[in-house]
């Protein structure tokens, strides 16, 4: 033992600061924004976002600095030891409303019909600045509302330049499509070369949106499709609800971020008037049964490997755009949306005796880029658009304050068969490494006949941004990895480009935290919530009596009636598909 | 199939070109400002195609390429007249009525700021401070600089362009 040195800890340097009157020690370096929050001081803000690099543009966390000429941004600016900082100084509070004002003097501005009224950091920072008029002209540079995406709407006259988004899409995501063009009042934050969203590699993932602090970018509102489906007497129109919502949908509507919100949920969507309430971890859980089986297809066959994920379809898109060399790798199985959506139109309708033509199928997703999914033209295994209309969170979480149901206050209630059967396994797809840890207690119990020690894959868990573990199926090792947000998945994929990576099964969520974190969740979606929601999927798993895709017996019943093998041909036709490679601008 | 526009493949000339241009400064700072310009040099702008190209052989998106490219007054991402005219707009010029010298030229050329003559011969801009505010309202075209404009000294200067190109055809 006494050849471990310990190493002496780093010595950090302390800086002690007056901030409004209020001493307070901190790091050196710590910047004037976080040193007031110790001190119980919330500088106001709008371009730092604390999942992001801050940028110091916007210029409304200016601060006075006894002994600097000019004011300075609180979000950047470092602190010095002995430095004495004024937060409300007659010139600061001149200072931030006026950047206020001059924000709100270009562009619309009209609160009661924006996507983000009530949920808008503009909107509230002029309400606690007290602005009640704008002593500026308010100037309207026109500048068209891009529309040509099926998930996500760009308005840029809305846009106040922060770069949110630009450092969400340019750094964590990598897709590279949003950057400012132009100059001056002509700035624009837009993809390249004038260009519409849906004419490059944007994935449709839609952290942009929850990244923008106003409405300048939202998701496209889907929502009178649906009430409008829901009021034809001629429509069978049947729900689908993703594991990620369960755990968000109550957050949107005032409960506790992470409240678990399942009955309710069901409750909710029967009160709309929806035939049939079903839920999409029950084809989750035949993902896990199709993936796994062509795991160890490829396993056995010398199949291309690493095999990836392809459940979630921002990353999809991204692989299609960013490494069309590899899509090989990609499993071929559809997301456990497009499944469901698969079987409603088929199985379902002739289980039921109901003409395909009349099944409106909505899916309730936590997810923008679901919304392009269901349009792809390879998800019409029925002949007819399998999913027709998809929403997110938010949109469904509209829908039930305009109908005015109290959802806290609603009944549990239970998901209807046969597709509302389903198992823990199929929970955890809501969460970074969910899909690889309920393949894993599938594949494990497949290739070894033996049941499971536990069913808990910890090293796949949480919030890492790239993670690895082996596991050894009665002799052969199986290494797998996970990643999350498409910066982790890019470098993960430059590895697999290598060839050396050695993995032989990756999964790849396009959201940073995965689903739960995803475009379509409510705002704020951040660090903080995401991890509050990933705990509630692992709550959710334990809660359930099943929690192995294969012990569903739904599932068992849908094979024996209508699939009858993995792989086979039944599920070729609906439960597979194939990739497009995609130019890269 | 796919749901975007693909790039059109550059003929083999002009490939060589900007491998050349990007070869010679890929590992300098700043190298998208320098290659840009030397590139809008060679193409007089910067199309499309070229910035797309220009991005793949930096190894960086279109969009940041575009960006740049549409931030500086100096490159173009649209075709331009064989003569640039970029009128000073800035706080002495204006005093001194660069608002009038701007509509004589639109007036006597039929276009607007950020167009260009059918004939191809002029491309109509605003501009910054040229550093000649003592000469106000001042004027460039092309490398050239003209000051202490009135309109009909901006009639005579246009024209004198104009009959360069008539002297060249006949």
């Amino acid at each position: 033992m006494s050849a471990v040195q310990l190493k002496p800890e780093p010595e950090v340097a302390l800086a002690t600061v007056t901030i409004d009157g209020q001493k307070v020690t901190v790091e050196e370096g710590t910047t004037i924004l976080e040193a007031a929050k110790r001190v119980g001081i919330t500088i106001p803000t709008l371009c730092y976002h604390p999942d992001l690099p801050p940028q110091g543009i916007c210029r409304v966390c200016v601060v006075e600095i006894e002994g600097s000429f000019l004011l300075q941004a609180a979000c950047t600016y470092p602190v010095r030891d002995g430095m004495v900082v004024k937060t409300n100084s007659p010139l600061v509070r001149e200072a931030r409303r006026m950047a206020v004002e001059l924000m709100l003097a270009r562009g619309d501005h009209n609160c009661p019909t924006c996507s983000r009224n009530q949920k808008c950091e503009l909107q509230k920072l002029a309400e606690s600045l007290g602005i009640r008029e704008n002593r500026f002209e308010v100037v309207r540079v026109p500048q068209p509302k891009d529309t040509s995406s099926p998930s996500i709407v760009r308005d840029p006259e809305k846009c106040i330049l922060c770069r949110r988004c630009v450092a969400v899409c340019q750094e964590v995501q990598t897709a590279g499509v949003l950057f400012p063009t132009g100059r001056g009042v002509h700035t624009e934050i837009a993809p390249p070369l004038g260009r519409d969203l849906a004419e490059v590699a944007c994935v449709n993932c839609g952290q942009c949106i929850l990244a923008c602090p106003v409405g300048a970018i939202y998701e496209k509102d889907d929502t009178d499709k649906v009430w409008e489906a829901l009021a034809d007497p001629t429509k069978h129109v049947i729900v689908q609800t993703a594991p990620a919502v369960r755990v968000s949908l109550g957050e949107e509507l005032g409960m506790p971020t992470g409240s678990i919100t399942t009955g309710k949920l069901v409750s909710a969507l029967r009160r709309m008037g929806f035939d049939k309430v079903f839920d999409t971890d029950f084809t989750a859980d035949l993902t896990i049964i199709e993936e796994g089986h062509e795991l160890l297809h490829r396993l056995k066959t010398g199949g291309t490997l690493p095999m990836v994920t392809s459940c979630s379809p921002g990353w999809i898109k991204f692989i299609e755009h960013n490494f069309p060399e590899l899509l090989d790798h990609l499993s071929t199985c559809k997301s456990p949306q497009q499944m469901f959506g698969a079987l409603a139109k088929t199985y379902y309708a002739k289980k039921t005796g109901i003409d395909p033509k009349d099944i409106f199928s909505v899916s309730i997703m936590p997810c923008t880029a679901k919304k392009f999914e269901c349009t792809r033209e390879e998800m019409r295994a029925s002949e007819y658009q399998d999913v027709d209309v998809v929403l997110t969170t938010r949109e469904l979480g509209r829908m039930i304050r305009e109908m005015g149901l109290d959802f806290p206050s609603l009944p549990d209630s239970e998901y209807d068969d046969p597709f509302g059967i389903s198992t823990g396994a199929g929970v955890i797809f809501g969460a970074t490494g969910g899909v690889m840890e309920a393949a894993l207690r599938t594949v494990y119990e497949v290739v070894t006949g033996k049941e499971l020690p536990s069913l808990d894959f910890h090293p796949v868990r949480g919030l890492e941004g790239i993670k690895e573990a082996e596991v050894d199926l009665d002799g052969t090792k199986v290494k797998v990895a996970v990643a999350h947000g498409l910066s982790n998945a890019r470098a993960l994929m430059e590895r697999v480009k290598k060839g050396d990576s050695g993995y032989h099964f990756i999964e790849v969520m396009c959201c940073p935290g995965g689903c739960i974190g995803g475009g379509g969740q409510p705002i704020p979606t951040t660090l903080e919530t995401r991890r509050k929601r990933v705990e509630s999927i692992y709550q959710a798993d334990k809660e359930l009596p099943l929690r192995k895709s294969h012990d569903n017996p739904a599932i068992k019943k849908l094979y024996e009636d209508f699939l009858k093998e993995p792989l086979g041909e039944m599920s070729h036709e609906l439960l597979h598909t194939h990739y497009v490679r995609r130019p890269l601008v | 199939m796919g749901c975007c526009k693909e790039a059109p493949a550059l003929s083999a000339e002009v490939d060589r070109q900007l491998d050349e241009v990007v070869g010679k400064h890929k590992d300098q700072p700043g190298a998208l400002l320098e290659i840009l310009h030397e590139v809008q040099r060679i193409f007089g702008y910067l199309s499309d195609d070229v910035l797309i190209a220009v991005s793949k052989k930096l190894g960086i998106r279109t969009s940041e390429a575009y960006g740049v490219a549409t931030f500086y007054s100096l490159l173009s991402t649209k075709p331009k007249g064989k003569n640039i005219i970029r009128v000073c707009v800035s706080g002495p010029c204006h005093v001194m009525g660069s608002d009038t010298i701007l509509q004589s030229i639109e007036d006597e050329l039929q276009i607007g700021v950020g167009e260009t003559t059918s004939d191809g011969l002029f491309t109509l801009e605003t501009t910054s401070c040229l550093g000649v505010c003592s000469d106000a309202p001042a004027m460039m075209i092309n490398d050239k600089v003209y000051g202490n404009l009135t309109k009909e000294k901006v009639r005579m200067i246009l024209r004198s362009y104009a009959e360069v190109k008539e002297a060249s055809v006949s």
